[in-house]
């Protein structure tokens, strides 16, 4: 007899819902801010100044839309490989409306002026314990759901997710270290100082990277795209081995956010040559998403879902290329500081991270309202067009911007003075910027389209939770 | 041996045995052993029809 128990979508569908309005949300205020450095008229106030509504956008994109995706995907997965509800449903609820309160506060406080100035971990120090409260909430949830599933293999997404949750508690917690001094103005200080404190930052920045933006979506795609290719993980092995290998290296990266500064020459060093043995765990993963598909490369052509998919395992295979070289001191010193580390960083972020939730969220709206597809598929595929198109106008002019600013600024006359004074790079680069504008409107339009066929897929449907199923191995 | 040595051999102690369990874990993925489990695994995904019925009164799915 089947039970008549059914998984537990609710919060599934909440994240899933906010995915897509805090990626509007967050490109918007990244459209805003891209135009600031087009227009500087547009800083018109100090609330709305273009140093306050970067880390704005950041935040916005990276833990309220990337955040959202992985919470409604790892709930989703985690119920649907282990064949059980979730455990602690109450607690669930608690980690979404305690994660859009985060949200909503950092919203306030990052316009207002408040930050600890540490880039992607500005929040100030009430904000910073409620997400470390809301975090162990969530591995609650996550790791009871794991202890009582009914088949005895923990699903390779499920490691991956696993990682992820427990990397970022260990890192948040860590570098939010901080002394309060106030309650009135949220002010607090490091608990490192001076260079330790640069290293503790970067070591925190670059695993955001490596786990946050990295290993959550890596166990989206080892769910989302054998499901949606309808075919096993090429190598399930492979998915093994690279998972051990990014756990063992990306730790030992971050000193290469810090080349040629106050830290020991040796640590950059070693920072180079754990960036670079990186690229063989990250094409590990690239490679066995996208092996999965052999002998089911048609489906290419006719499932718009597949190619967001598909497409952000690409992207992610050419940023954990280029990371790597960055990484290298040499071609570093041309690159830091420049918006080449922009174009990169999106090249990961839009190609990678945002195309693979946008897949896995398309996957998931219709199954979470009792529908097999999304209201149209058509308006999926002009979504996926418009989205990759903003992607390479964004990514190569900030490569070329980037590499430009670069050179003008190592420029020496005979002499040893400065060939170029440091606006003319500035108004050598205002052409790459109006492109880049032009890629991150046209990004924003494809998650509008997307908010739209969210909308018409779900409307006039009831919310749908799924029966559980008996696992097949339990019959042998 | 100061502390300070001794620290550091600690260091070089827990790169070394990292580096050990990695080969392990390699050794033991790619042995026959873990092959059918790593099977079985795999199919977890596929083996679980996540689809809604289609609504009644719809002749099947179309797709576009």
């Amino acid at each position: 007899m089947q039970s008549q128990a059914t998984y537990d979508y609710k919060v599934v569908r909440q994240f899933a819902i906010m995915t897509v309005v805090w990626g509007i949300v967050g490109m918007l205020v990244g459209v805003i801010v891209a135009a600031q450095l087009v227009w500087p008229e547009l800083n018109v106030h100090e609330y709305l100044h273009f140093g306050r509504l970067r880390p704005l956008h950041t935040n916005a994109v990276i833990f309220a839309f990337g955040g959202s995706a992985l919470f409604a995907t790892s709930f989703y997965v985690v119920q649907r490989t282990c064949h059980t509800r979730l455990f602690a449903p109450g607690l669930a609820a608690f980690v979404f409306w305690g994660w859009q309160l985060i949200i909503v506060a950092a919203a306030v406080t990052l316009p207002l002026g408040f930050t600890t100035g540490k880039e992607y971990a500005e929040l100030e120090w009430p904000i910073d314990i409620a997400i470390a409260v809301v975090w162990v909430a969530y591995a609650i949830v996550f790791f009871g759901t794991l202890a009582i599933r009914k088949v005895s293999h923990i699903y390779v997404a499920n490691w991956f997710y696993g990682a992820f949750i427990i990397a970022v508690a260990l890192l948040h917690i860590v570098n939010s270290a901080e002394v309060p001094v106030s309650f009135t103005t949220l002010k607090s200080y490091s608990a490192y100082a001076g260079t330790q404190d640069a290293m503790v930052q970067w070591w925190y920045g670059h695993n955001a990277v490596g786990f946050f933006l990295t290993a959550g979506f890596l166990g989206m795609m080892y769910y989302f795209v054998p499901k949606q290719a309808n075919r096993p993980v090429y190598s399930y092995r492979l998915s093994v081995v690279h998972f051990w290998a990014l756990i063992f290296t990306y730790m030992w990266a971050g000193p290469h956010h810090l080349h040629y500064t106050a830290l020991p020459s040796w640590t950059q060093s070693v920072g180079m040559l754990f960036s670079l043995i990186l690229l063989a765990p990250s094409w590990g993963g690239m490679i066995n998403g996208i092996m999965t598909l052999s002998g089911a490369w048609h489906k290419l052509r006719t499932d718009p879902i597949l190619k967001f998919l598909v497409t952000s395992l690409s992207f992610y295979g050419m940023s954990t290329f280029e990371g790597p070289m960055m990484s290298v001191k040499t071609v570093n010193s041309l690159s830091h500081y420049t918006d080449w580390t922009v174009g990169h960083v999106h090249s990961g972020a839009l190609g990678w991270v945002a195309l693979v939730s946008i897949g896995a969220i398309y996957f998931l709206l219709p199954r979470l309202y009792g529908k097999t597809e999304m209201y149209s598929v058509k308006l999926i595929n002009t979504h996926f067009w418009i989205a990759t198109i903003g992607i390479v106008l964004y990514v190569a002019s900030m490569w070329i911007a980037g590499v430009m600013q670069g050179l003008y600024w190592r420029a020496f006359d005979v002499d040893g003075t400065l060939t170029y004074t440091f606006v003319e790079g500035v108004k050598k680069s205002y052409p790459f910027w109006t492109i880049r504008l032009v890629g991150g409107a046209l990004f924003l339009v494809g998650m509008l389209i997307m908010f739209y066929n969210m909308l018409k897929t779900i409307a006039g449907q009831r919310a749908y939770d799924a029966p559980i199923v008996v696992p097949a191995a339990a019959h042998a | 041996m100061n502390d300070y040595d001794l620290v550091n051999v600690l260091r070089s102690i827990v790169v070394v045995v990292g580096l050990l369990c990695f080969l392990g874990i390699c050794i033991w993925a790619y042995s026959k052993h873990a092959r059918a489990g790593f099977d079985e695994a795999a199919q977890l995904p596929l083996a679980d029809d996540d689809l809604p019925a289609p609504p009644a009164g719809k002749e099947g799915m179309t797709n576009g």
